[in-house]
């Protein structure tokens, strides 16, 4: 076991790691702002936005790998164009990884970003106008805090799924030791070739990252309803 | 400063068309719930937009739909007391004050310790909202909008959320702190007690229009209109027949009154508020032998349904031609209310008796 451990090549879990918290990022932000966005829209557009930007949750990751692949595939317009312009190689690259994550775990982000800022009172909006207050400041000082114990579930839930992806990441980035070759996918790779130790070893670690996620979250919510009492 | 408003705004089921011209600084709005009375506050803020129409304030035009004229609620520079006070959660009472204040720094510490000192809120400034009770949340409130120098002061039903003891307090407090406010204060309210107390000039409104608009203590005094004088807490309407210049018959009460002013053909019911019925003398005028169909107990009043009973007849009769009147069992109960000493509690009217209306006390309505 100790000699497993000793000889363990550790990349994985940087590269796990480094694409959680990319991936989390980006969802953060895009999520935020379309939970926003479809909050204001009409019911009909609503119902049709949500429809889309839920998809990658419920369709299987290899279907969202699939489009992916379609979309940035060397041989297909955006990935020429990435390719040729900005020398930005997507498939079989980091990049891929994260976008793959990122695509895979932002609905997480959006569902609860949305159901969160839903809860706020619209009443606190329509204090900060009349307190002259302008519409980023109410957006940033008063709506996500407000929202904050949901937001912040909603990232931490984004962060361990983009840390796990599998399906999309495989397609997308593929598995090359070092450089896209994320824990999940080492996991898949050391069981084919019979390793069970390794795999276990790699099992452990991510269940104790999944389970300090979770931890932290329960730990980090709880304080915040002590502080601020919601209604 | 002249408030002016004219806007027309529609709901599909609901259209409020609200026009109003005040140069009173203290306004109140009295009308039933769900009759538009926020939505034209919000309107004014700024926070809702009317379909069409007009509203400014002295000189300062905040929306004029023929101009293109729409400022926005945050340059409008109105304070607004929300029903629910719509603190900030995640903030304290300092910083819920000191949020739309534009000076930075000292001079902004400054004004909110003064604001502080001033609404009495000394050792609360690190507690959040949901820490305080329901005036201090409302102190806050009041603290937070007085914090930006507001042009006017619009009030949304401030005092709905809080218990009587508490409320009638506030509604003291409140008078206090707005007593040397300058600009416009615009209250809205269902509650008559509140809006007399508090405003100068009073609009009545009902289902989205402005029903009547004059001076509190004469619209209180001669509701004119039927709504009005049940806004103003008359309990006892009925409609009329007129029979004679100064004589009407009310169907429902079952009896027929001499009126002081004379009656005109616009006078579709009469009113009496229930304290406004005085025990008499068998013969005097307005004066029927009422008999008591019902009691409610309050602590501070005794409270009687009255019906009238002909005189010499005994109630056999009477009850058989009650209960063959269409809607006897409530709109032809009159409501008799007499102060009383909560000692008192236990001592009985003795019915049946004669009931006088005194003709200068009843309500000719529209």
């Amino acid at each position: 076991m100790g000699e497993i451990i000793a000889g363990l090549d550790w990349s994985p879990l940087f590269i796990s790691l480094k694409t959680g918290v990319v991936a989390t990022i980006f969802s953060f932000f895009l999520g935020i702002f379309a939970a926003r966005k479809t909050l204001k829209a009409g019911p009909k557009m609503k119902a049709l936005a949500d429809g889309i930007l839920t998809l990658p949750l419920v369709l299987p990751p290899t279907v969202a790998g699939f489009f992916l692949l379609l979309l940035f595939s060397r041989k297909r317009p955006l990935g020429i164009f990435l390719y040729e312009n900005f020398d930005i190689k997507i498939v079989q690259s980091w990049a891929g990884c994260v976008i793959a994550a990122s695509v895979i775990a932002f609905p997480l982000m959006y569902r609860n970003a949305r159901a969160a800022f839903e809860q706020v009172d619209v009443n606190l909006v329509y204090a900060g106008r009349t307190l002259g207050m302008k519409e980023w400041e109410i957006f940033w000082k008063v709506i996500i805090p407000t929202a904050g114990p949901g937001i912040a579930s909603g990232t931490i839930l984004t962060f361990a799924r983009a840390l796990g992806e599998y399906g999309a990441t495989s397609m997308l980035a593929g598995n090359i030791p070092g450089k896209t070759g994320t824990i999940s996918q080492k996991i898949a790779m050391v069981i084919q070739d019979g390793d069970y130790a390794t795999a276990g070893v790699w099992v452990v670690i991510i269940m104790l990252i999944a389970f300090f996620i979770v931890f932290a979250m329960n730990l980090f919510s709880a304080r915040k309803i002590k502080t601020v009492k919601r209604w | 400063m002249a408030v002016e408003v004219d806007i027309k705004k529609n709901f599909g089921s609901f259209c409020l068309s609200m026009k109003f011209k005040s140069e009173d600084n203290r306004i109140g709005i009295l009308g039933a719930s769900g009759c538009g009375k926020t939505m034209t506050l919000r309107c004014i803020a700024g926070i809702e937009t009317p379909d069409e129409g007009r509203i400014a304030i002295g000189n300062q035009v905040f929306f004029d739909s023929k101009k293109k004229i729409n400022l926005p609620a945050r340059d409008r520079n109105i304070g607004y007391l929300f029903q629910n006070y719509a603190l900030f959660p995640n903030m304290n009472v300092e910083t819920n004050i000191g949020i739309g204040i534009r000076e930075k720094g000292a001079k902004k510490q400054e004004k909110v310790r003064e604001l502080i000192r001033r609404f009495e809120l000394h050792g609360l400034e690190k507690r959040y909202p949901s820490e305080l009770s329901g005036g201090q949340q409302q102190r806050t409130a009041l603290a937070r909008i007085l914090a930006c120098d507001p042009g006017m002061i619009l009030l949304d039903e401030p005092f709905s959320a809080l218990d009587g003891f508490l409320k009638e307090n506030l509604q003291e407090e409140m008078q206090e702190t707005l007593k040397d406010y300058p600009g416009n204060v615009l209250m809205v309210s269902h509650s008559r007690d509140e809006i007399y107390r508090f405003s100068k000039r009073l609009l009545i409104m009902d289902q989205g229009k402005c029903l009547m608009e004059g001076n509190t203590r004469e619209i209180f005094k001669h509701p004119v209109k039927r709504e009005t004088a049940r806004l103003t807490g008359c309990k006892n309407i009925a409609s009329i027949k007129k029979t004679g210049e100064y004589e009407i018959w009310v169907l429902d009460w079952n009896l027929s009154l001499k009126t002081a002013e004379p009656v005109t053909d616009k006078h579709q019911y009469v009113g009496i508020r229930a304290h406004d019925l005085s025990e008499s003398q068998k013969g005097e005028e307005n004066t029927f032998l009422m008999e008591a169909a019902g009691e409610t107990r309050a602590p501070f009043e005794k409270v009687y349904h009255l019906v009238r009973v002909e005189d010499g007849l005994e109630e056999q009769g009477n009850e058989k031609e009650n209960s063959n009147h269409p809607g006897s069992k409530l709109s032809n109960k009159l409501w008799w209310k007499i102060p009383k000493n909560i000692e008192q509690a236990e001592e009985q009217e003795t019915f049946p008796k004669y009931m006088m209306f005194p003709k200068e006390k009843l309500l000719l309505l529209e």
